[in-house]
């Protein structure tokens, strides 16, 4: 995302300081800026990136929960998961759309994430292991994604707070849905007790690179925080995840794999652990264990479906003719 | 459907397996492609499908397994029979293959199940008849949205026109098993529960008539004939869509989930 100086660099000719500062001037005020309002091209690019990023997110994360649809242990937990992946594609194609009318297409964003040019969540790049993992990305990942999103819902880019509405709403069912199949396991057999504990080892630390690095490394976050597109700072939503996730772990009588989590009642907070941001900038980079899977994965679905879109087009191409040949005929 | 006969329990057991079968092995199939549909648009629509059909499953089983009394549940019957004990017919199992195979078996199965499920409304069975009423709104829907793609890739470009044509001579041989009356219909058709499946044939072809003239598609009519589903006799492809159904349950044996 884009600094203020850059923003200057780039667009010297029309957006002078007075330009901003009128633009800032609706964002203090809590105005929303809609598609055709006037906004400096830094804003609009930050957004693209931003609700581009979180579009591909939705997409890419129904891989690793949809390799667990065909091995659903129930009737009700495969309808429950199909029903859940099918969701986060939903919300990818609302935010394809929210991303739209800032003047992008959606071909475009997909070329650029099938080039590898986009990113997407870090967390996606790690492997679904057991049918815990169900669980635990609900309960954790759809979790962490809540915190993220919340906010968002007042995001100054008003077709993107309303998208942000709308998929909260999905998504904290989502997390709930997760947190049970936890608790199902946590209750149930040994060998289902050691599989939750197992994806909870797995999933926590990535759970809390998803919020992003250090408000001190990040270059981003405070151009976001003055366009009112972001409400709090990383490392802020990050320990609110702790806060909320901690106590629900402990009440399933699960471990987190942190021994340095503690509640540290001066700062009415749990204390944790430090963050291996090697490998998340390595997972970001391309080398965590799925990415260049995941990456495959949605460039043969794009390649293989070719044939299918192109029909599609020639298809309508085909009726609108014959249908302008009738009228022709007609007249 | 007619007279007030009556039909036996495992008659009508057998009955209500074939049907949750076919529902479940369909929508374990469509399901599938989740996350790697051709557009972003059919990875909505495909799971929409997929969850009718294990909708549809999930009652069927849970009314069978009342017939059958034995304390098993709507999973039990899911997961844990063997393979021989399927009782869905070849067509649902067949691989996906591609984007006109997998479109072409949903308006198959559709154009069949509409009329079925219109008949089956008027069941003597009320259970029978309350599935049926649900299930027919669903299956209309399977129709349009399947046969709007057999529309469109037969009419779209060569290459499409090719798939499909592909797709009509793949899944020819595992049409007629579906009309087949056995002596398990013949009673459940005396006794008003569900209609005879050779009853359909003129529906379906009322169906799947226009869509294929639309489409610039013919019917063919292969020289053989493939049957075996309804009394257990699978493809080869069936073992390995249990062996991932089934995965979990035959690991943690009577665990919950
Ligand atoms: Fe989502
Ligand atoms: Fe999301
Ligand atoms: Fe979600």
């Amino acid at each position: 995302m884009y600094s203020q100086g850059l923003i200057g660099a780039k667009t010297e000719t029309n957006e002078d300081e007075a330009f901003l500062a009128a633009f800032q001037a609706r964002i203090d005020a809590e105005e929303k800026i809609e598609p055709n309002d006037p906004m400096p091209e830094g804003y609009r690019r930050t957004l693209i990136r931003q609700i581009g990023q979180h579009a591909h997110s939705e997409i890419v994360g129904m891989l690793p929960e949809g390799n667990w649809i065909t091995r659903a242990p129930s009737l009700r937990r495969k309808a429950a998961l199909l029903a859940k992946v099918q969701d986060e594609g939903g919300h990818g194609l609302y935010l394809y759309s929210a991303a739209e009318t800032l003047g992008v297409s959606r071909e475009q964003m997909t070329e650029e994430l099938l080039a590898g040019k986009a990113k997407y969540s870090s967390i996606f790049n790690y492997p679904t292991l057991t049918w815990a993992d169900i669980g635990a990305i609900g309960w954790l990942v759809d979790g962490a994604a809540i915190m993220n999103q919340i906010p968002l819902c007042r995001c100054s880019y008003g077709p993107y707070a309303r998208a942000m509405i709308r998929v909260c709403k999905e998504e904290s069912f989502h997390q709930r849905q997760g947190y049970e199949i936890m608790m199902t396991l946590a209750q149930g057999t040994p060998g289902q007790k050691e599989m939750a504990q197992d994806a909870l080892n797995r999933w926590w630390w990535p759970s809390l690179m998803m919020f992003g690095p250090h408000d001190s490394d990040s270059q981003h976050g405070d151009q976001s925080m003055r366009w009112k597109i972001k409400r709090f700072t990383n490392d802020e939503l990050r320990q609110k995840f702790v806060d909320a996730t901690v106590p629900q772990g402990e009440y399933l009588g699960l471990t987190f794999p942190d021994p340095e989590l503690k509640w540290n009642d001066e700062r009415g907070a749990y204390d944790f652990g430090a963050i291996d941001w090697d490998e998340f900038w390595r997972v970001v980079k391309g080398g965590g264990p799925m990415n260049r899977e995941r990456l495959a994965a949605r460039r043969k679905a794009w390649d293989d479906g070719a044939w299918v879109r192109e029909a599609a087009l020639a298809h309508a191409e085909k009726r609108r003719a014959r249908r302008e040949a009738t009228k022709l005929a007609a007249e | 459907m007619g007279a007030a006969a009556t039909i036996d329990r495992d008659t009508l057991l057998t009955l209500l397996l074939r049907l949750a079968d076919d529902h479940l092995v369909l929508g374990h199939r469509l399901s599938e492609w989740c996350g790697h549909a051709p557009m972003l648009e059919e990875d909505l629509a495909m799971p929409n499908m997929a969850l009718d059909l294990i909708g549809q499953a999930r009652a069927l089983y849970t009314y069978a397994a009342d017939v059958e009394g034995k304390g098993r549940t709507e999973d039990d019957l899911a997961y844990l029979r063997l393979e021989r004990e399927y009782l869905n017919c070849l067509l649902v199992e067949r691989p996906n293959g591609d984007f006109a195979q997998t479109m072409l078996r949903q308006l198959y199965f559709a154009a069949f199940m509409e009329p079925f499920w219109k008949a089956a409304a008027s069941s003597t069975d009320a259970t029978v008849a309350g599935i049926a009423a649900k299930a027919v709104k669903e299956v209309a829907y399977h129709i349009r949205h399947a046969g709007e793609w057999v529309v469109r890739l037969g009419d779209g470009t060569e290459e499409s026109r090719r798939r499909m044509e592909d797709a009509i001579e793949e899944l020819a041989p595992y049409l007629d098993e579906i009309f087949e009356d056995d002596p398990v219909t013949v009673q459940a058709s005396a006794a008003g529960i569900a209609p005879q499946p050779s009853s359909l044939r003129p529906a379906f072809d009322r169906i799947i008539g226009p869509i294929f003239a639309e489409a610039g598609l013919t019917f063919i009519t292969p020289p053989y004939s493939q049957r075996g589903g309804r009394k257990g006799m699978h493809g080869e492809a069936m073992g390995f869509l249990l062996a991932d159904l089934q995965h979990i349950q035959r690991t943690y044996p009577g665990a919950t989930w």
